[in-house]
């Protein structure tokens, strides 16, 4: 146990690790904001979806060599959003089924494209870490560190901004559109705003576990909470406890950081329904 | 010219039509009633109206004045997911959203003019609870609550008063008879209380097989009124 303490004071002497730290942090807090809005607005599955989109837009990234891989994934999903919203709203079983075929599609072109054209002697790796995130936080470099942060800080404030507006459009979109907000706007912000969360979370927990790192947060505020900003903000605070206890014991016991700050949400999602069996007797 | 206008109106979904040619038009202070069976398309034509569907054929006229921001709206059914997390409070206050422009937070006279509909409804004690835990009249006094706040110009309502107890449901009348009068707020209602319809309307339109729009005295003198009252009766 000591051992471990004086390692974990080790790291933190360095500030590159702080700054993984916080960066993380960041990442957990505005992943977790649109939970309650992806959870029920049944946008969870373009979210799915997207995820696949990112995996795929990476591969061909690193095929490409491309220097700044994150802005062409952002890019790449951002249209992917906007299409697949396109679908789903024409006709329902349609939309769904185009969702399966771009998702599933764009993993296994990804796969694909990563097998035959890739020079890097660890494929497997390779995969592994675009699918279930950096082994370790501490390999992000300093750009994608900055743009991590500058991207989450962005996506907070947003928000922020048309959090009431989220609110409308979530709760009761017809009364909003039938009062002149305009639905469609707000409906493409939210998944512009999904697509950004994906791919600034991806380095941090890879394309597969991203959707837990939205979601965990706030079905674990909803066992508990009642009102739409209680569960934001409770949610909020949750996802920031857990990445940072995540990341600590990552770094203590070098394990893989995504899957261990979604182990500790899990672990907080069931901590919250004994808590909301609790004050629903009470 | 009137503040809403159909003329030739075909109302449906996906080209399938329900209703031929509906012609009618309201007036800025008119008190309308809709009525007509189960099934007949009084929630399809306020769709419609709201702009939510399409119309088949036709096109409803709006006066230039009467813009998106002055239209409140109560739902037949609600059609929230049953899990949402949110109190009385929020919803009300997001009957405030339709501004000529945008704003990020609601100014203190959208939260003075959500504290006064919660008090006109009776909700001022459920204010901080949880939407989803009340009862089917509870909710349906919050929406309602909601689309007060919205509706400066005209308020549509579909059904307001099913699920409610006879006293909510007289001061509800007595509160959009009010709007009414007072503020020469719109009304637009559909009804299946044919007397309420009676006692309070100045206009009525029926929808079914044959439609009829005219003044109140002209739908009790018509043949329509004592067709569909016998009907009522007897289903
Ligand atoms: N989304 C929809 N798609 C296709 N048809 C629909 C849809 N909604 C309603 N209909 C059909 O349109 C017709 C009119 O429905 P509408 O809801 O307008 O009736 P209503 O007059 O409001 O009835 P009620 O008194 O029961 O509320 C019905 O026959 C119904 O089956
Ligand atoms: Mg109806």
């Amino acid at each position: 146990m000591a051992e471990l303490i004086s390692k974990l004071t080790l790291y933190m002497s360095y500030p590159f690790v702080w700054y993984a730290v916080i960066v993380g942090v960041l990442i957990a807090l505005c992943s977790s904001l649109l939970g309650v809005t992806l959870v029920l607005k049944r946008f969870s599955f373009i979210g799915d979806g997207l995820s696949h989109v990112a995996f795929g837009a990476m591969a061909i990234a690193a095929v490409l060599n491309l220097s700044n891989n994150i802005f062409f994934v952002l890019a790449v999903t951002v249209i992917c959003a906007i299409l697949l919203l396109r679908t789903g709203r024409n006709t329902k079983i349609k939309g769904d089924a185009s969702i399966a075929m771009i998702s599933v599609g764009a993993l296994a072109v990804g796969y694909l494209l990563m097998n035959i054209f890739s020079t890097s002697s660890n494929l497997s790796g390779d995969v592994c870490s675009t699918l279930f995130g950096s082994t370790s936080i501490l390999t992000l470099t300093g750009v994608e560190v900055w743009v991590c942060a500058v991207l989450s800080i962005l996506v907070v404030a947003v928000f922020i901004i048309f959090y009431n507006k989220i609110f409308a459009v979530t709760f009761d979109e017809s009364f909003a559109e039938a009062v002149g907000t305009h639905t469609g706007f707000y409906n493409l912000l939210i998944a512009i705003i999904i697509a950004f969360i994906i791919v600034i979370a991806m380095n941090l927990v890879g394309s597969l576990l991203i959707s837990a790192l939205v979601i965990f947060p706030a079905l674990s505020a909803m066992r508990v909470f009642k009102s739409f900003k209680s569960v934001t903000i409770c949610s909020a605070c949750i996802a920031v406890f857990c990445s940072l206890f995540g990341i600590i014991i990552s770094i203590m016991f070098s394990a893989p950081v995504g899957a261990t700050i979604v182990a500790v949400d899990i672990f907080m999602f069931f901590v919250f329904m004994v808590l909301g069996k609790f004050c629903g007797k009470a | 010219m009137p503040q809403l206008s159909c003329k030739k109106l075909c109302l449906g979904y996906d080209g399938r039509e329900i209703v031929h040619n509906l012609n009618f038009s309201v007036e800025k202070g008119d008190y309308l009633i809709i009525i007509g069976e189960n099934g007949s398309g009084k929630t399809t034509l306020m769709k419609t109206i709201l702009g939510l569907q399409p119309p088949v054929r036709g096109k409803v006229e709006t006066d230039d004045k009467l813009k998106k921001n002055g239209i409140g709206y109560l739902p037949q059914q609600n059609m929230v997911q049953r899990d949402f997390p949110a109190s009385v409070w929020e919803i009300v206050l997001s009957g405030c959203q339709n501004k000529k422009s945008f704003h990020p937070f609601y100014s203190k006279k959208d939260k003075e003019l959500a504290e006064e509909n919660i008090k006109k409804l009776g909700l001022t004690d459920m204010k901080k609870r949880c939407y989803r835990e009340l009862s089917g009249g509870q909710q349906q006094r919050v929406l309602l609550a909601r689309a007060l706040c919205a509706a400066s110009d005209i308020l549509l309502l579909d059904e307001p008063v099913t699920g409610l107890d006879p006293k909510v449901t007289e001061e509800l009348y007595s509160i959009i008879d009010e709007l009414n009068k007072k503020y020469g707020i719109t009304i637009i209602m559909i009804s299946h209380d044919v007397n309420a319809a009676v006692k309070y309307s100045d206009k009525i339109l029926y929808i079914g097989d044959e439609t009829f729009f005219g003044t109140k005295q002209e739908y009790i003198e018509s043949d329509i009124s004592s067709a569909f009252k016998k009907e009522e009766k007897n289903g």
